[in-house]
């Protein structure tokens, strides 16, 4: 799928003495498959560049000069092509090809993870001469050897066709594998001492064409015979890339990325794919617990629900409250919103937890999708967190759109990116100025402005006046800076000509929840709660509720009694976390609803287990807006519910009924009562696209107020998340778990003397919410006057510095 | 030693007759700028800098300089081959000499590296160029190191640089050094290692380094001896260049004479007009075969061409009729074998260096060429199998399908089969490696099969079956 437009005019080629027509720009082998012949290939990858490595494809071209045998890979279409994929001279060139690649490929394919779904080996049986006339010894290698934590490599399998080092070159952008020797002794392999250290590593095992590079957590775990498969959509961050769940004996044993030409292109991150593996953990919940001494104990569904209905009974409406909701399926989401807004009768609902962005900024800004985002020769305006760190499908589309497709990326974070080396123009605000520093860009200030020079702000404006269509990448890239900052950057960059906003918020379904409602003020469809009750309501909040922040802050005052934790862990992942624990403590009853034993879920009264993404069916929202199925594949473990149940039960046990006995229902009412959804057929998200949700809010500019001075001994803290650390999923995660970096403080360069400190020297961090102690590292990434720290690395953590109440978190660095 | 072997390396011969780029070869110091600029050194760029670039590109075209590193493709042409209004374009001199046989560009970097840089000079002068890549195969030490020292002393005397020799027209020079490999001669593969990746050909056409090349730019790549006769043309002009040698060949040309002659080296000779005959037997050349031994075969251009034999020996040294007889006067490497030597043993050699030197990159060469390899060591070992000849026909027949450039057998009623041969792959070397296989059969099958054992079928009597 090389990027050819489908333009009107064809081209008219022959294949195999049949009148074809070929599209401008596509490669021979493409125009063939399309229509019905299939060539054989093992070095061609339709996301890569062609290399013509293999010479399986070649076939007889003539283009007015006699034929002559050609890389149908390489060969673009042009008029009057003829071409011959079956004659004489075809066959004896891919089968002499064929024999070539078998001669030295060994026969291990019984006990090879690729046997059954192995190019090499279907081809083998399609093309080929059938045995062999090799007699020699065959080349060999040490046995597998590990190029990373994950990924094993089998030399002697290696038939050299480039995909994986191409993919680490081109795609992935760390081109740690690379081929090695020359000729017959040729080999793939890392540089030493050097592992493949990729966040995308895995897609080297997807799409090499032999068994030589397989991957840890699905070695010799099945035959693909005994897999069976069904599409879906991966739901550990909010890009929603799509999948196949492999499954074998009820149990989920590989995701393999899928290509959506409009999300992920069949990449995925190592995260991502790998993420099923916290679904089948010991550590699952499985059974409904409620509190006992000092820990909990297994109970009945009937007496789980019916002490959370009890507790839920007895508080006055204004009085329960509800923190997450990103984890769920749309629909499951929509059963809770109803529940929560309807039956409960409460506002105070937030699916963020503090680190996101208000709910009416992100769905009342003109939105742009993905491919908006990458559009040829477009501008690219980041405003959100590292994508290579926090959506990674996202990181490699927008890469491509950087080197290949000629777009133009603009930073404006706290601290430089995966992406700062191919941006053009890297700004980097003090915190709290972020505001300030979009409104210059906008205006082409050439002033100074939040530390930024003049010059370079000058210099951005310039490629944004001059360049093509502007998408923001809209998100919160340090949680240690008020959201507000964000919407105040937002607005001022609303002001660019037809600018769109792709968000960046990256929990799993969290665009889902907006949509549903799990917000304050909002009911499902994009609806604000002043819209009326919606048709199939009975009643709806009469004032609008307060966010995960209002609900913990007023927690601790005392005006909360029951908290529903829907999938959420506040205790870790809340930015403020004393806040959190104090609320927690004020709490009389505290309901989680999740699937693995979080710290929250240590801290609760009473635990519903829940059905995880692999074991329900539904739809999720990425960030686009963009609505996909997510399919059912196993169930769920023990007696663990889907979320949508637990709700329609919890409804039933607080005497309400929700009206909802099936999804189809939820479409229902969705069709009746949300604008936005009601002229969508939930069957379409089921195609591999999807189906995009489109509408926006009115939204209304808040200021975020003035920033204090800044105090002239104190930096300013920044609070990054990486793709790997000990979030809850990713520790039950055994080929994550151990990825993860350890925590840092990290400066620049120019800091150190005044702080009086030097590289490696340990450090207290103190902010007025307590202090930590860990070592300190210069990072020419980080701009004078910051501290970055990465948050969930276990051990020295900024959310325990962080202050939610004020802009920005000023933090104080001494020597320890 | 065995007897007949020559004890040195062999170098420059000189014989009688017009020398173009080997004129200052018999002094001691030819390679320092004193001695190249009293010898005419530098006039050729001087004479062009008088003239108008396109005055230049024209008597180039003129004087039909045919590329000297294999492919015979006339310079003039090629640099015309550039598309308008690309900016930057690059030159680039293919120093990675390393075909079987060939030692005549490393004299020539050696002995007369200002000559060449006088030609970089010129030729970027004439296509408007101001940067210059000498790419040096890596096992060239000398050549590095008088190229470098050249390069430094043109430099100081203001004939490389800016402004060169006080005018507006500045060029640099980069001298790279190669790390040793063979594909590196092969124009996109040095382009490749030129640009810090691994030297492995790219897929031509679409795309030809003229077109698009050294860092995706137009790029000219030319041979050393190639640029080295430019500034003998542009001081003497195409006329008299064209005096020497064939009228579609014309001038003077080097060749690699080796093997079993009796004074092997290099020698300038004229082009077109020279015959094999004239080259291996000539008392001005090498001297014929050494004492007791008969000609057996001969390589007639480096190790990728097919075989030549006794009734070659009065074709001209030219490419086209050296083409049509079924082999490729190549880069100008004779390679001469009596009749000591062992067919299959020296097929093997020569299969030997391809399987080693395939860069990996396309299937058929890096499995095939190595598979050739084994067959043949199998054959020579005598372990050989009824049927191997036939299946390493076959072998070879799926690097390069179809008749093989072949020259005729007259005993055998077999014609020729003109140059050069069909690949599936993308560069010739995989191809090349075919060349002595099926040189050697065609000629020599019979032995080949003396080394293949008989085997006979022992009776078993019916109690032990």
């Amino acid at each position: 799928m090389t990027d050819t437009a489908d333009t009107a005019e064809g081209i008219a080629i022959t294949v195999n003495g049949q009148a074809v027509e070929a599209r401008t720009g596509e490669l021979l082998i493409d125009a063939c498959e399309r229509n019905g012949v299939y060539i054989p290939r093992f070095c061609y990858h339709p996301r890569m560049t062609p290399v013509g490595m293999c010479r399986m494809c070649l076939v007889e071209v003539d283009t007015g000069r006699g034929a002559a045998l050609q890389p149908s890979c390489m060969l673009t279409c042009a008029p009057d092509m003829v071409v011959e994929t079956e004659s004489d001279l075809t066959k004896k060139a891919q089968d002499g090809v064929l024999e070539f690649l078998l001669i030295n490929h060994p026969l291990d394919c019984p006990i090879c993870d690729k046997g059954g779904e192995c190019p090499l080996q279907d081809q083998t049986m399609a093309y080929g001469p059938g045995e062999s006339r090799f007699v020699e010894e065959k080349r060999h290698y040490e046995k597998p050897i590990p190029i990373n934590d994950n990924v094993y490599l089998d030399r002697e399998r290696c038939i050299l066709c480039d995909r994986c080092t191409r993919f680490a070159k081109e795609v992935a952008g760390d081109p740690l594998i690379h081929f090695q020797g020359r000729g017959n002794g040729t080999e793939v392999n890392t540089f030493p001492d050097e592992p493949f250290a990729s966040y995308f590593s895995g897609n080297t095992v997807q799409i090499c064409p032999v068994g030589a590079l397989t991957a840890k957590p699905y070695r010799f775990k099945a035959r693909p015979w005994d897999l069976e498969e069904v599409e879906s959509t991966a739901t550990i961050d909010s890009v929603g890339s799509r999948i196949v769940i492999q499954s074998s004996r009820n149990k989920v044993l590989r995701y393999l990325g899928v290509d959506s030409d409009a999300v992920n292109w069949g990449w995925l991150g190592d995260r991502e794919r790998f993420s099923f593996e916290a679904l089948n953990s010991e550590l699952r919940l499985t059974e409904p617990l409620i509190a006992s001494g000092e820990g909990h104990r297994v109970t009945t569904w009937s007496a789980a629900l019916g002490a959370a209905a009890d507790a839920i009974a007895k508080t006055p409406a204004s009085r329960v409250a509800a923190i997450g909701g990103a984890r769920l399926t749309n629909e499951a989401q929509y059963v809770w919103a109803k529940l929560l807004k309807d039956v409960i009768g409460t506002d105070h609902v937030d699916a963020q937890l503090g680190d996101g962005l208000p709910a009416d900024l992100v769905l009342g800004l003109p939105r742009a999708t993905i491919a908006d985002a990458c559009r040829p020769g477009g501008t690219i305006v980041l405003c959100g967190p590292d994508p290579k760190e926090s959506l990674g499908a996202l990181y490699l589309r927008l890469r491509h759109a950087v080197i290949e497709d000629g777009a133009t990326l603009i930073e404006l974070t706290p601290r430089s990116t995966g992406l700062s080396a191919l941006a053009a123009h890297t700004l980097h605000p003090r915190p709290g100025e972020l505001g300030a520093l979009a409104r210059a860009l906008v205006a082409g200030t050439t002033d100074d402005v939040a530390g930024v020079s003049g010059a370079a702000i000058g210099a951005a404006h310039q490629a944004i006046a001059a360049g093509g269509p502007v998408t923001v990448l809209l998100g919160r890239a340090s949680a240690a800076e008020s959201a507000a900052v964000v919407a105040e950057a937002a607005a001022a960059l609303s002001n660019i000509d037809d600018v769109g906003f792709l968000s960046t918020l990256t929990r799993g379904n969290v665009h889902g929840a907006l949509d549903m409602g799990l917000a304050p003020g909002l009911l499902p469809g994009r609806q604000r709660l002043g819209a009326g009750i919606p048709r199939g309501w009975t009643s709806v909040p009469s004032e609008t509720g307060l966010d995960s922040t209002g609900i913990l802050t007023a927690a601790v005052a005392g005006e909360v009694d029951a908290l529903i934790l829907l999938g959420a862990d506040p205790l870790r992942d809340f930015p403020d976390r004393h806040l959190a624990e104090q609320a927690f403590d004020a709490v009389d009853t505290v309901v989680a609803v999740d699937t693995l034993p979080t710290d929250s879920v240590a801290a609760a009264d009473i635990v519903l287990a829940a059905a995880a993404t692999t074991e329900v069916a539904g739809t999720f929202t990425n960030l686009e807006g963009r609505l996909s199925a997510l399919a059912q594949k196993v169930t769920p473990p023990g007696t663990a519910r889907p979320d949508w149940i637990i709700a329609a039960e919890l409804a039933l046990a607080l005497g309400g009924d929700l009206a909802i006995q099936s999804l189809d229902d939820v479409w229902t009412e969705l069709a009746a009562m949300s604008p936005v959804h009601a002229a969508i057929d939930p069957a379409a998200a089921a195609e591999r696209d999807g189906v995009l949700v489109t509408g926006t809010i009115d939204y209304t500019p808040v200021e975020q107020g003035e920033l204090p001075a800044k105090d002239a001994y104190a930096l300013r803290l920044v609070s990054v998340r990486a793709m790997y650390d000990q979030g809850s999923s990713l520790a039950a995660s055994p080929s994550s778990a151990g990825l993860h970096r350890e925590p840092v403080l990290a400066l620049h360069a120019a800091d150190f003397e005044k702080l009086g400190v030097s590289a490696g020297d340990e450090v207290s961090v103190t902010s007025a919410r307590g202090g930590v102690t860990l070592a300190v590292q210069s990072d020419p990434g980080v701009p004078r006057g910051s501290a970055v720290m990465v948050s969930h690395l276990g051990g020295p953590d900024p959310y325990d510095l962080i202050d939610t109440t004020t802009l920005v978190t000023e933090v104080l660095v001494e020597r320890a | 030693m065995a007897e007949g072997y020559i004890t040195h390396a062999p170098g420059y011969v000189l014989n009688d007759g017009p020398k173009i780029v080997t004129s200052r070869f018999v002094h001691d110091d030819s390679f320092t700028l004193t001695r190249s600029r009293a010898t005419g050194g530098y006039q050729g760029l001087e004479a062009c800098l008088a003239k108008s670039p396109a005055e230049v590109h024209d008597e180039v075209r003129e004087a039909v300089l045919l590329g000297r590193g294999g492919a015979g493709f006339p310079a003039g042409t090629k640099w015309g081959f550039c598309p308008e209004g690309v900016w930057p374009r690059y030159l680039v001199v293919n120093g990675d000499e390393s075909e079987p046989g060939t030692y005549k560009d490393r004299l020539l970097m050696e002995l007369d590296p200002h000559q060449l840089i006088e030609g970089c000079l010129i030729a970027c002068y004439a296509l408007g160029l101001s940067q210059c890549f000498l790419y040096v195969r890596g096992e060239m030490a000398l050549a590095q190191e008088r190229i470098a020292t050249a390069l430094n002393d043109a430099y100081d005397a203001g004939l490389v640089g800016k402004n060169i020799l006080g005018t507006d027209f500045s060029v640099d020079v980069v001298l790279h050094w190669g790390a040793g490999a063979y594909i590196v001669g092969e124009e996109t593969a040095l382009i490749e290692s030129l640009e810090g990746n691994r030297g492995m050909p790219r897929l031509k056409p679409p795309f030809f380094p003229a077109a698009i090349g050294l860092y995706g730019k137009p790029t000219i790549v030319n041979n050393v001896e190639t640029l080295s006769n430019v500034p003998w043309i542009i001081s003497n002009g195409a006329e008299a260049y064209k005096r020497h040698g064939s009228e579609s060949s014309p001038g003077t040309r080097m060749f690699a004479v080796s093997g079993h002659v009796k004074r092997p080296g290099v020698y300038e000779v004229e082009h077109g007009v020279t015959t094999f005959r004239d080259l291996i037997y000539g008392d001005n050349h090498c001297q014929g075969i050494r004492d007791g031994h008969q000609l057996k075969m001969f390589i007639p251009g480096g190790g990728s061409a097919p075989w030549f034999f006794e009734e070659h020996l009065d074709l001209p040294l030219e490419a086209r009729p050296v083409g049509a007889a079924g082999s490729m006067l190549g880069s100008g490497a004779i390679v001469i074998m009596d009749d000591s030597t062992d067919a299959v043993q020296a097929c093997l050699r020569v299969v030997r260096f391809f399987a080693r030197e395939s860069c990996g990159k396309c299937t058929p060469c890096r499995e095939g060429t190595t598979w050739e390899e084994q067959i043949l060591r199998r054959i020579y070992d005598g372990h050989g199998r009824p049927g191997d000849i036939d299946m390493l026909l076959d072998v070879a027949d799926n690097i390069s399908p179809g008749p093989y450039p072949v020259a005729a057998d007259e005993s055998q009623g077999l014609e020729a089969v003109p140059f050069p041969p069909k690949q599936t792959t993308i560069c010739p070397l995989g191809p090349s490696s075919v060349a002595p296989i099926v040189s050697a059969i065609r000629r020599f099958r019979p032995e080949f099969e003396a080394r293949i054992p008989v085997r006979t079928t022992i009776p078993v009597s019916a109690g032990q079956r």
